[in-house]
Parts: structure tokens; sequence; C-alpha cells
């Protein structure tokens, strides 16, 4: 059975159809991988903020955004100021800071200017007027600068 | 005249003093021209000489490199303490077994549900035949090694779109590659497309390696047949007496091999980290620190959470609090500190380093990775698969499942690891609660082995970033980094110097750790000698 289509890896995605296993109150989210390498290297394919948001962010900032701590901390990022200017968390997702890694490799622009939008309208924060919409084009601009 | 010129001089010796007088590369130099090293920059056991006259150090962090550093600089006549976040010795190098609880960051409390004799190693698992140092402490610490099987012919690749997802054996999808691409360049050789490249007599050569390494016809084609069967198996193996005769096996497609994405799968084994021989500690990762815990226990303080590193010209002091109730502040004071603590943890840590260190400090992120170990009633694996260790690679988000290198042939359960991913389907994997991880890890190994939903019992899921203790699994180094940092992290900053894999050029191997630890108390000691 032949599948030349899974040779233009992310194409092939979209027909993807991915098991979501349904445990108790929790999904599963769309997996990424679902094979667009055997093992090499891959980049995130979700394209909505909340699914983003789940699959990059809530590891380590937890599913309500309350971040978590061990012998250090996984900063909250409910009722967060910071938010405010969207600079702030796109440098963050696309640099990292300190032991947050940079997204920049694995998340498109769109997708990052999507799961800032999420992070800043969720969590008890209502960054959403028109001014501070978070683009793609907005991404761009701040990819190439130094954290 | 010292005495040791009056005795034969031993190699090592020579070594020892060329690294002495010429610092550590031209040891390394010497140790290659005379075919003794070229494997290991290892030099045997650390030999620190001179008197530190009782100078007092302080060791964060209980893993490899701590538990190294300490137990040196003790044997080297230091006065030392060692500081460890968790209420277990080793650090990364873990084992869970039955019975043992986890909580992760978060929250998220798992009781290993194993039965005896069974766990998971959810850091590292392989100790390759070149980290010498490591495999010396543990030969010192009598630790007993088993094989690890890297490569198992019989293991899957697995392509969830190809094959109808059916499995391959590894064998098939190597023999067929290896085979393909033989044929294709015996083809160019023999229409003369190599003339530029090679002689007509090193074609000739060429031809007939290319016959037996692709395992071609007298035509130089890969068919069906018994040669390309002794590679990738039989449809009918052979027998005895008036059993069948065998019947060779079908190859797979080249383009099919190519599209599959299986070739991937190919030279992992092959790579220098990772090529036979392979060991592991019977009974688990952990038992190499245990054994070196006990010898140091008296040195130990568990459960301490350390707050600030503070540094003056005239020592430093630590501070730290019950890591279990945060309360129970304490203060202890030393004139020099070997500090492993994890990147992760020390970029948030009061920490007065120099800004060279702290820069690098605060560039490192770490991997993310995800195990989960699951537990069967029987060892289906290798009753009905003949798998008896090894590794199945997939392109499902579990990306490995890997069998146990142990009891092989025995009747009862087993447990297997359902799941190593890194990086991006890690993530992923990572933000779902460990039930999630474990139920997740059964319904994608079933489209592999469909014993999994008869056979499951239970199972426990590690995600590297909501470990507490380390907060990601190893350190991201790229070239750029290794540039702009790894001295600065590496070099001493007044009375601090850190160690760890994440000081070295072998990011998440306990070899790392070992080496870096020595080389750290090896510079140490010559600045207290001089202080």
């Amino acid at each position: 059975m032949k599948h030349p289509v899974a040779l233009l890896g992310i194409a092939a995605l979209g027909a993807a159809a991915v098991t979501c296993l349904v445990l108790a109150d929790e999904t599963a989210p769309p997996q990424s991988t679902a094979a667009v390498t055997l093992i090499g290297p891959t980049h995130f394919l979700q394209t909505d903020g909340g699914a983003l948001f789940r699959a990059a962010c809530q590891v380590c900032h937890m599913p309500d955004g309350q971040g978590g701590s061990g012998a250090a901390s996984y900063p909250a990022l409910t009722h967060d100021p910071r938010l405010a200017a969207s600079e702030f968390p796109i440098v963050r997702v696309l640099h990292g800071s300190k032991g947050m890694p940079s997204f920049a490799a694995v998340l498109s622009d769109a997708q990052v200017a999507a799961v800032v939008s999420y992070v800043r309208t969720h969590f008890g924060n209502d960054y959403k007027d028109k001014k501070d919409k978070v683009t793609a084009d907005q991404v761009r601009s701040l990819r190439t600068m130094g954290p | 005249m010292n005495d040791s010129n009056l005795k034969p001089m031993k190699r090592r010796d020579l070594f020892r003093m060329i690294g002495m007088v010429a610092g550590g590369s031209l040891m390394y130099q010497a140790m290659t021209s005379l075919g003794f090293a070229a494997d290991s920059q290892y030099t045997g056991p650390i030999k620190l000489q001179g008197d530190p006259k009782g100078a007092r150090v302080i060791v964060l962090g209980a893993g490899m490199a701590g538990l190294v550093a300490a137990l040196e600089l003790r044997n080297a006549g230091y006065s030392v303490q060692l500081l460890d976040f968790n209420d277990r010795v080793g650090g990364r190098a873990w084992s869970l077994r039955g019975g043992d609880v986890y909580t992760e960051i978060g929250g998220a409390t798992q009781t290993c549900g194993f039965d005896p004799g069974l766990y998971l190693n959810p850091g590292p698992w392989r100790i390759p035949y070149h980290h010498r140092g490591y495999l010396d402490y543990a030969r010192r610490f009598n630790v007993a090694l088993e094989p690890f099987m890297m490569v198992n012919y019989n293991a899957y690749v697995h392509s969830s779109r190809y094959f109808d997802g059916k499995p391959r054996r590894f064998r098939e999808v190597q023999a067929d590659f290896q085979g393909h691409v033989a044929e294709l360049l015996a083809k160019s050789a023999r229409q003369e497309k190599l003339d530029q490249a090679l002689t007509d007599e090193d074609q000739q050569i060429l031809l007939e390696a290319l016959r037996g390494w692709g395992a071609l016809d007298e035509k130089f084609v890969y068919r069906a047949g018994m040669d390309s069967a002794e590679r990738r198996g039989y449809e009918v193996n052979r027998g005895g007496g008036l059993m069948p005769p065998p019947m060779p096996s079908t190859p797979i497609g080249l383009a099919d091999l190519l599209r599959s994405d299986m070739w991937r799968a190919l030279t992992f084994g092959q790579t220098h980290q990772w090529q036979s021989t392979i060991f592991q500690p019977v009974g688990g990762m952990d038992t190499t620190p245990k054994a070196i815990g006990r010898e140091l226990a008296a040195l130990i303080t568990l459960n301490a959470r350390v707050t600030a590193i503070r540094q003056s010209d005239k020592g430093v002091t630590v501070n730290y609090v019950d890591a279990r109730t945060g309360n129970d502040a304490h203060q202890v004071s030393a004139d020099w500190c070997v500090c492993t603590i994890p990147l992760t943890i020390l970029s948030q840590l009061d920490i007065n380093v120099g800004a060279p260190m702290t820069a690098a400090i605060n560039a490192i992120s770490y991997l993310s990775a995800v195990k989960t170990g699951l537990q069967f009633k029987r060892r289906f694996w290798e009753e009905d698969d003949a798998i008896y260790g090894g590794i199945t690679f997939t392109d499902l988000p579990i990306k490995q499942i890997a069998y146990p290198n142990t009891g092989y042939n025995r009747g009862g359960k087993g447990v297997l690891l359902g799941t190593f991913a890194a990086g991006v389907p890690a993530f992923e994997l990572s933000g779902m609660s460990p039930q999630l991880r474990v139920s997740q890890a059964v319904e994608y190994g079933a489209q592999i082995h469909p014993q999994y939903k008869s056979e499951f019992e239970n199972g426990i899921s590690v995600s590297w970033h909501r470990v507490p203790g380390a907060m990601g699994c190893a350190a991201l180094w790229t070239p750029e980094l290794r540039a702009a940092h790894y001295r600065n992290l590496a070099e001493i900053d007044g009375r601090i110097v850190l160690a760890g894999d994440h000081v070295s050029e072998f990011t998440a191997w306990q070899e790392g750790a070992v080496l870096s630890a020595l080389d750290a108390i090896t510079r140490l000691h010559r600045r207290v000698l001089n202080a």
C-alpha cells in the first residue's frame, strides 16, 4: 500500500485520523507525530490556540495555567499583567527564558500568534482589544531578535 | 628526585606526568598514539595528590556527578557535605519498582504496581562499552552488569501508514534496504558510471563486495531467493526430516521502504554511543548510585531543597529547606562548592556567580522526554513474537517499545518500556495526566502488539519536565550555545564549580556526569592547593 502523500509531511497530516482516547474527563490532544517521520525531528501541527497550549505549554504551566513547583518553579499564567503587552509572551515563546525552551523551530508564526492569543484571553487574562490582537506578522518581526 | 623515579614507570603514571606538565589535550594525544585510550578520555582512577588540609566542600546534588565528586574529594582528605533534593540518591539514575510512590509537579501521584523483581529505568538505561569512567565506578562498587540489546533483528519497525499498519521485522527492513541499494550501485558500476571514481580492478572488487553486502544474486539483483532469505528471513524456515522445504520470503520494494520512513531505524545502533557492547546494571540503574551512596551515607543530607548559594572571598554558604514541607531553614558553609543542580533549577536560584557563568546557566533549556513502563501478565513479546530484548521503532507518538533485557524465556509477568518519546511528541504526552499517558501507551502499543489489550496490568509514566528534582530531561546544547557558553559554564567561578552531564560533551549520559565531576574536582583541587 503506497501513500506518496506521506512524503509531503504536513500535507499528510490533515488526512491523519488520529486516535483520541477519552479517559474519564480528560481527552488526549491530537498528536502531531502521527508520522511526519519515523524518528526524525518534527514540529507541532495543531493550529488552534487551545490545542497548542495543551500540546506545548501545559506540561509545565499546567492545564489550568497555575504553574507548578518542584526544586524550582514554573510560573503561573493566571491573571498575569505581564501579558498585557503581547511582545512579552511572543518573545518568551520564540526565544525561551532560563529553563523555558525556545519554540521558534517547532511553531510557525501563525501558531505562536494563536497560542499567545489563547493565553492572553484565558486563565483570568482578558487582553483581546483589537489594538492588541496578535498577528503572525508581529511574530515574524520578533523572530530574529535575541532572547 | 622523588621516589617514583626509582621504580619502573607504569604507563598510567607516564600519562599522568604528561598530563600534569602539558595539560589534557596533549595527554590524550599521547595516549591515543600509544593505542590505549582512543575511545575514552577517562584516564583511570583519579589521584588528587597533596593535602587539602581539611578544606570543606559542599556538593549539591547526589546524582552520579555529585556522588563521584563527593567520594573522590572525601578520599583526598576533604571535609565533604552532600545535599540532595530527593529522598534518595541517584538523581536521574533512578529505577521505579512495585510500591514506589512518585508525585510529579502538578501533584499527580502514582504508586508503582509492578510485581517484585520488575522495574523501569525512567532515566538513563544504557552504558556503552567505551564509557570507561562509569564502568570503572561500577566495577569498584561491585555492580553487576548485563548486556543491553540495542539492535534486535527480530524486533519491529512500524509505520502506521504503510503496509496496512503491519509492523515489519528489523531484519527485513535492513536486508531489503541494503539489498536494493547494493543492486542500484552495482548497476551503476556495471554501466561504467563509476569510471571516474574507480579503476576497473576496483570496480570488480566493489561488485563482489556489493554482492556480499546486499545478498545479491549472480546477476547482481536483489530478489526473493535463498540469498536474501538468509538475511531477511524465510517464508518457511528450515526444518528437519520430512518437514516442508524452506521457502524464501518476498522483499519489500525500495519505494515503499523510502516512503515509509523505515530506513531511519537502521542507523540507530551504528552510532558510537549505541554500538555494541552496551550494558545495564542488573536490577536497575539506581544500583550504582545507591552503592556509592551507601559508602557516603554519613555525608549525605536528603530532602534538602537549596534556596541560595552565596559566595564571598572567605567561603560559600548554602541555604536550604526541607523539600517536603518548605520549612526548617538551614544554612551550611564551606570553603568550596561543587554544584550539580540541573540548570533548569539553578537558573532560578539565588546564586552569586559572575556574569559569564550566569549567562551560561540562563541560556540552556532542557530536552523534553517521556518514558512509560507497562506491566503485562505474560511476556508475550517473547512467547508469541520471539523478541528478546531490544527496541521496536514506530512513527506513533510512543516512538519506541523497548523489551526487557533480562529474565529471558521465563514464564510469568514482564515490564516493558511502552513509550520513549523526546521533543515534540514528548511535550504532547507530558501535558497529559500520568494515567492518560499510560492508557495512550497501551492504545498505541496495541497497534503493534495486539496482545496488549488482554495482557496489560498496570503502568507508570515519567515526564521529565514534571520531575520535581530535574525539571527537564537533559541540557539542550547546540553548537552555537556551546561556542558562546560552554567554557563559561565549566570554569571555576570564585569558590563554585559546576559539574554534571550538562557540563560535558556527553549530554544525557552518565559518563558525562562522571567525566565532568572528575575534571571539575581536579581543577578545584589544584586551586585549593595553590590557595
